[in-house]
């Protein structure tokens, strides 16, 4: 038997969270005897992993793009919304660039848009600003009630917990992919009465709206399941014990010990979203054209793949590395924080 | 078996009445007058609006209007102003004012064959390719196979769809692209317009399937029973496909049960690549005259048709492993 006192520190030794400040200065000395925190040695070993730190700086480098738009189209020189090929006489009577591989030039690096004639690397990088910004909206929103969900789900268990289980698995049954066609004109309709115009915020709001009704379920279900063993271990007893409050467990005792599957699920969840928006707006139903967006591109290059194919590879070579950088950047984190796992 | 079945079928049907009232509510409820967009986007005739309301039975309460709906699609229904509707009745398009079951059965093989075409090819080639992988553990084809699922985990189909017109289409010309003939008129020739579209369709799912398939297979083949039957002088490929694969096979079924309404997102995404006339079409069509019935319809019939195929894999799942039968 364990005095209270004793089960609290050892309850706190487990939790990465409290100490991960003061462990510092430790890791510097001796490296054979150093102490370090669960945090420190997860990045020790990400450090190690190469691909790993590849990836992440790939991703990172499409944050920025994103971030930095209006930096970069300033620095270039051009926008995404001119229509560059009109202007300078650079598309034929067909609407098609006349210069070799889809116009691309000292001027326009990437080309030029067929048709409208708008500057390929401007429409690439306000694209995925688009996308991202609308993927991590919904990254964020579905993560935060997906761990809300799953922890009271997990924690208070009974009769609760099937209940949200049940739920979650309506929810679950729901065809996504149709669902988010067929509810996106009854959610713009909420915000827009018959004949008005629609306001430039209400397409990204409903498509974060939609998307999250039904993102949140897959990682609510891995946190309930982690919180349910979780809640039968001996340092959440102690801390119940010991006249912890149900909020302080949540944050003190579970949380931290889900930390890497909410980082993990997170990092694997925001490609599918921006995969999933990026195949509305190609399918007519997400953003409208002439904003600029990745499954717009999509769109277009569908469109004029028989004549124009380079258009089509920008976006579609930018999606794939994008995709493959997150999931092997999943992985990687995976491998970090939890060194049980094999892959 | 039998009472698997029955508790698996009452479950589904729960499911089904549950997600028709909710859909119901969100496509008739909740929003801005159907009435009003059934009118038309320039309708400002109060007059006419109500007598729409009538018409549809949108006066009277929820449940009622409800009941009727459902009603309709087993027995036919006479809408309020005596319009008849024949039995299995989605009621009348907005668009057009046709009645909607036709619309729906004209094009639902499309997107039927497009789903269990795709499904086969996905499930054929990455169970293939992660057996082989799991036989062939650590080797060079292992390593290959991993790198060419990774990247075919990354595409999407509104790419690679496109590419592989140009290339086996138009360039080879291995495949008919450009027609899309009716399933009732020309079998052959929509079997034919079929097959890439499917194979495309596949990619992006097989890539997971072989990866999945190899792990569980390695799983399986480090099991005491595998390494018993090899002890008693099995040969290893009985032991690869009698016992490894038995094992592998439940899991992987359980996946692939998951999947099928992806598999319905990958069908309707494929169709609008591949420019065919199916479901996914009709939906995005109907998205952009804000056609509030034949939207319901389609999510209808969709949704249950995923709780039924989700009905037959747990029965296979059940044959399998009577583990899940006797539960």
């Amino acid at each position: 038997m364990t005095s209270p006192s004793q089960a609290a520190t050892n309850a706190d030794s487990l939790t990465p969270e409290p100490a991960a400040g003061s462990g510092g200065p430790d890791a510097k000395g001796t490296p054979a005897l150093a102490g370090r925190t669960p945090r420190q040695l997860a990045w020790l070993r990400f450090k190690r992993d190469r691909v790993g730190i590849i990836c992440a700086i790939v991703v990172v480098f499409f944050i920025l793009v994103a971030a930095a738009a209006p930096l970069i189209s300033a620095l270039y020189g051009k926008n995404a919304y001119d229509l560059y090929g009109q202007d300078d006489g650079l598309l034929n009577s067909y609407g098609l660039p006349i210069a070799p591989n889809g116009g691309i030039s000292g001027q326009h690096w990437f080309g030029i848009e067929p048709q409208l004639g708008r500057d390929v690397f401007m429409l690439l990088v306000y694209g995925i600003r688009t996308s991202l910004l609308i993927a991590l909206a919904v990254t964020v929103l579905a993560v935060g009630v997906g761990v809300l969900f799953g922890l009271t789900q997990g924690y208070l268990g009974g009769r609760t917990d099937y209940f949200m289980g049940r739920f979650s698995d309506f929810m679950l049954s729901f065809p996504q992919q149709l669902f988010f066609i067929a509810f996106s004109p009854v959610a713009i309709s909420l915000f827009v009465g018959v004949g008005d115009p629609e306001s430039w915020w209400v397409r990204p709001l409903v498509l974060i709206g939609v998307q999250f009704l039904l993102g949140w379920m897959s990682i609510g279900r891995l946190v309930r399941a982690q919180v349910l063993s979780l809640r039968e271990r001996e340092f959440v007893e102690a801390a119940r014990i010991s006249g912890a409050s149900s909020w302080r467990i949540i944050r003190k005792e579970l949380l931290p010990n889900i930390w890497s599957t909410i980082l993990v699920q997170s990092t694997l969840m925001l490609p599918v979203f921006v995969t999933a928006e990026a195949g509305l707006s190609f399918l007519g139903v997400g953003i409208l054209p002439p904003t600029p967006d990745w499954g717009l591109m999509f769109q277009t290059g569908a469109t004029f793949y028989k004549s124009d194919i380079t258009f089509m590879f920008f976006p579609g070579i930018a999606m794939v590395i994008f995709v493959v950088a997150f999931n092997l950047l999943g992985d990687s984190v995976r491998d970090a924080l939890d060194p049980k796992t094999l892959r | 078996m039998l009472r698997f079945l029955t508790r698996r079928v009452l479950g589904a049907v729960v499911i089904i009445l549950a997600i028709s009232f909710i859909t119901y509510l969100l496509f008739f409820v909740l929003p801005t007058d159907p009435a009003q967009l059934a009118c038309g986007k320039n309708c400002s005739n109060k007059v006419l609006v109500a007598q729409i309301h009538h018409r549809m039975g949108l006066d009277l309460p929820v449940y009622q209007q409800y009941w009727d709906y459902m009603r309709g699609i087993f027995v036919g229904r006479h809408m309020p102003d005596g319009q008849n509707c024949a039995a299995p009745c989605f009621g009348f398009s907005f668009a057009n004012d046709q009645p909607i079951w036709p619309l729906i059965s004209d094009r639902y093989p499309t997107t039927l064959s497009l789903a269990v075409g795709g499904s086969a090819a996905f499930l054929i080639i990455g169970v293939g390719l992660g057996m082989l992988s799991a036989w062939q553990q650590g080797k060079s084809f292992d390593r290959v196979a991993s790198s060419i699922s990774l990247i075919g985990n990354s595409v999407q189909i509104y790419f690679i769809g496109p590419l592989a017109i140009a290339l086996f289409a138009d360039n080879l010309g291995w495949f008919d692209h450009g027609h899309d003939p009716t399933w009732s008129s020309d079998p052959v020739g929509s079997l034919n317009g079929l097959v890439l579209p499917c194979l495309v369709m596949s990619v992006i799912f097989w890539s997971n399937y072989s990866r999945q398939t190899r792990s569980l297979m390695v799983e399986q083949l480090s099991e005491d029973h595998i390494r018993t039957a090899r002890a008693k002088g099995m040969s290893s490929k009985y032991v690869f496909y009698r016992y490894a694969l038995r094992g592998a096979a439940a899991s992987i079924i359980t996946i692939f049960g998951i999947d099928l309404g992806s598999v319905l997102g990958g069908a309707i995404i494929t169709e609008a690549t591949f420019g065919l006339h199916g479901l996914g079409t009709l939906a995005v069509n109907a998205v952009y005259q804000l056609d509030l019935p034949l939207e319901m319809a389609v999510m209808l019939i969709s949704a249950t048709a995923i709780v039924v195929f989700n009905i037959v894999v747990d029965a296979c799942y059940a044959l399998i492993d009577p583990r899940i039968r006797l539960a």
